[in-house]
């Protein structure tokens, strides 16, 4: 087929960005940058690059089971909707889970999770909440605490190590978690400790709560910073799944490997543009901005077949 | 009494030679918490961490995940304020079994207030799922990684280093929600924790001997505090309650007391020693747990107040007292 999984990805990122704008307008207000930003980023992740199992069908969302605990033997956590763990394959940690509505969106159109799963969206009860924790779909651990879910992945790749598992650990990232001091806490540790089973992809979207990440707090160069820690970082343009692929594909040489996405926050969204530098929630303060972006909507191009 | 050199030290080689699950994690201090024997007996289950707790916090939960039982070693200060949320979110959320060694509980260290554990029992007992253990002598302090070991979920141990009293029998290893009886009677019910009870058998040997009628129970699990045998002994002391603890007497074993007494409706006054909604400094700990007022001679006025009499007890009186090993007489039915 012309164009191969290129072609796919880049279909399957679009569905997201659409799907997630959908979702913003039926909910008045969506993580729409995040979507934005990520898109082509996870559907490289899941489209492509990861080694993860699949459902035997969408699964329709659990509601909230209560929490871990002794005697709840309900409790499972979102792995399921990644296939699963398993020590031949890979594991897959969503770090900043405002990031949550974006990966939902890929897992009902990866055929992940069922349809009906968005709409379970923030809703009481319901295990599809707006944060995920790690018994929302496709998540394993608890990472919206941010700064832990390198950490935890960092711990799953040591035991990985120990046992001779051959399944990597994949961890996304945003920038802005690079401003914590526990995240330069992890990549010493992993650098210390060889693990060259983890791939960390960043979506350097240049956008945290309070506005653009420079006005906030400086982190570049972060390319060199993670360096300068005895990992490996590699840029490339986040929405090339071409690039994004080949510089996840390195081979481990005994360093961990970071691949920072630079991304655009408003791409395939120009009327989201006006917003800056607040992009880190999309809300519609009036009805005629609702209607701008219904209208995107709308007009949504048809692509692929 | 017989003092055992390092038992941490020694028995962690030997129990671990036969788990190859277990992992120990440290954070720059393997000696100072006698995790060094294990390091050079298991260099490949030795996870050095660096001075980066929140990491390690984070990483152990991560280990979990892939089948192992990370044993932590440092000082409990660094597991408890500096690392509270990785605690919180990677470990006892999840429910894993993390197992923390926190050394150095409360005035143990002369390292002044940046090095004393006076909180972390309160913090910890905070925590849903965890589990909160202190050690009080030599014999607790070798069978506390069974215990730990055993429970399926978070464990946060109060530990002893270096030389630590014998106090209980070897026969009478540590247990899950299983307090000590050490003595039986009918005005004062004392419950003690940690190095706290050998200044309480210091002291309620001379004040038995003056006629006073007192329970003696030692407290090794403070999360879950949920035993019988703990009503029993709040009933059992007509005169009032008196608490003795190496903590803050808010969050500790002092509030779990209080807590009790609420919940069985006993009406009886309750003394709560240890540390007085203070910070402590540098000093030695028989200076501090005399300044702070959680020593032998602190019970003796405790319970004088109690029961309304001066018994004339001086310091000599408690110096000469010989502390020896106890055995356990809990009976629930004996109460």
């Amino acid at each position: 087929m012309a164009g191969g999984w290129k072609v796919d990805v880049a279909l399957l990122a679009d569905r997201v960005r659409r799907a997630v704008l959908e979702h913003t307008l039926d909910n008045d207000g969506g993580y729409m940058s995040q979507a934005c930003s990520s898109a082509e980023l996870l559907a490289t992740l899941y489209g492509r690059f990861m080694n993860i199992g699949m459902p035997d069908r969408p699964i329709e969302p659990r509601p909230w089971l209560g929490t871990p605990r002794h005697g709840n033997t309900e409790y499972r956590t979102g792995a399921d909707f990644n296939g699963g763990v398993h020590d031949a394959r890979d594991r897959f940690i969503l770090s900043p889970t405002h990031y949550s509505l974006v990966l939902y969106a890929l897992l009902v159109e990866t055929g992940r999770m069922s349809p009906q799963g968005m709409k379970q969206f923030n809703r009481d009860g319901s295990s599809v909440e707006m944060i995920g924790a790690e018994h929302s779909p496709g998540m394993e651990v608890m990472t919206g605490s941010l700064g832990q879910g390198l950490a935890q992945a960092a711990g799953m790749a040591l035991g990985r190590k120990l046992k001779g598992a051959s399944g990597r650990v994949v961890v996304m990232m945003s920038d802005g978690e690079f401003q914590i001091g526990m995240t330069w806490e992890s990549i010493q540790f992993m650098a210390h400790h060889h693990l060259d089973n983890m791939v960390v992809f960043v979506d350097v979207n240049g956008q945290q709560c309070d506005g653009a990440v420079d006005s906030v707090m400086r982190i570049d160069p972060i390319d060199v910073r993670i360096r300068s820690f005895g990992a490996r970082a590699a840029v490339v343009d986040g929405h090339d799944p071409a690039a994004i692929m080949k510089a996840g594909s390195r081979a481990p040489d005994g360093r961990p490997l970071f691949v920072l996405a630079m991304t655009d926050p408003c791409r395939g969204l120009d009327l989201m543009r006006k917003n800056a530098p607040k992009l880190h929630y999309l809300r519609f303060r009036t009805p005629q901005e609702k209607a701008g972006y219904k209208a995107v909507l709308d007009a949504w191009p048809k692509r692929g077949s | 009494m017989e003092i055992v050199s390092r038992p941490h030290g020694r028995n962690l080689v030997k129990w671990a030679a036969d788990k190859p699950d277990v992992l120990v994690l440290s954070a720059d201090l393997t000696g100072s918490c006698e995790a060094d024997g294990f390091r050079d007996a298991y260099p490949r289950r030795f996870i050095s961490c660096g001075i980066a707790e929140q990491n390690m916090l984070s990483v152990a939960g991560g280990l979990c995940r892939e089948g192992f039982i990370p044993l932590v070693h440092t000082f409990a200060v660094f597991i408890c304020r500096r690392a509270f949320d990785q605690v919180a979110m990677s470990v006892a959320y999840p429910n894993l079994p993390v197992k923390m060694f926190g050394f150095l509980p409360g005035i143990t260290t002369p390292g002044g207030a940046t090095h004393q554990a006076i909180d972390d029992v309160a913090l910890m007992r905070s925590l849903p799922n965890m589990t909160v253990l202190e050690t009080g002598d030599a014999t607790e302090v070798e069978s506390v990684l069974d215990l730990a070991y055993s429970i399926d979920g978070p464990v946060y141990v109060r530990m002893l280093r270096g030389d630590v009293p014998r106090l209980f029998p070897t026969d009478e290893p540590i247990r899950a929600d299983h307090p000590r009886i050490l003595s039986l009677g009918d005005e004062v019910t004392v419950f003690s924790s940690g190095i706290c009870t050998e200044e309480v058998l210091r002291a309620s040997a001379v004040l038995k001997a003056r006629g006073v009628s007192i329970t003696h129970v030692h407290i090794s699990t403070l999360k879950p505090f949920a035993s019988g045998l703990i009503d029993q002994a709040i009933r059992a002391g007509s005169r009032g309650i008196v608490t003795v603890e190496n903590h803050l007497v808010d969050g500790g074993l002092g509030t779990a007391v209080a807590s009790r007494c609420a919940s069985t409706g006993v009406g009886r006054p309750l003394v709560r020693l240890g540390l007085q909604d203070t910070w402590s400094h540098g000093a030695g700990r028989a200076a501090l747990m005399r300044e702070h007022g959680f020593d032998a001679m602190a019970l003796v006025n405790a319970v004088q107040d109690l029961i309304g009499a001066n018994l004339s007890i001086s310091l000599a009186d408690l110096g000469a007292v010989r502390v020896e090993p106890v055995h356990s007489v809990a009976k629930a039915e004996a109460l």
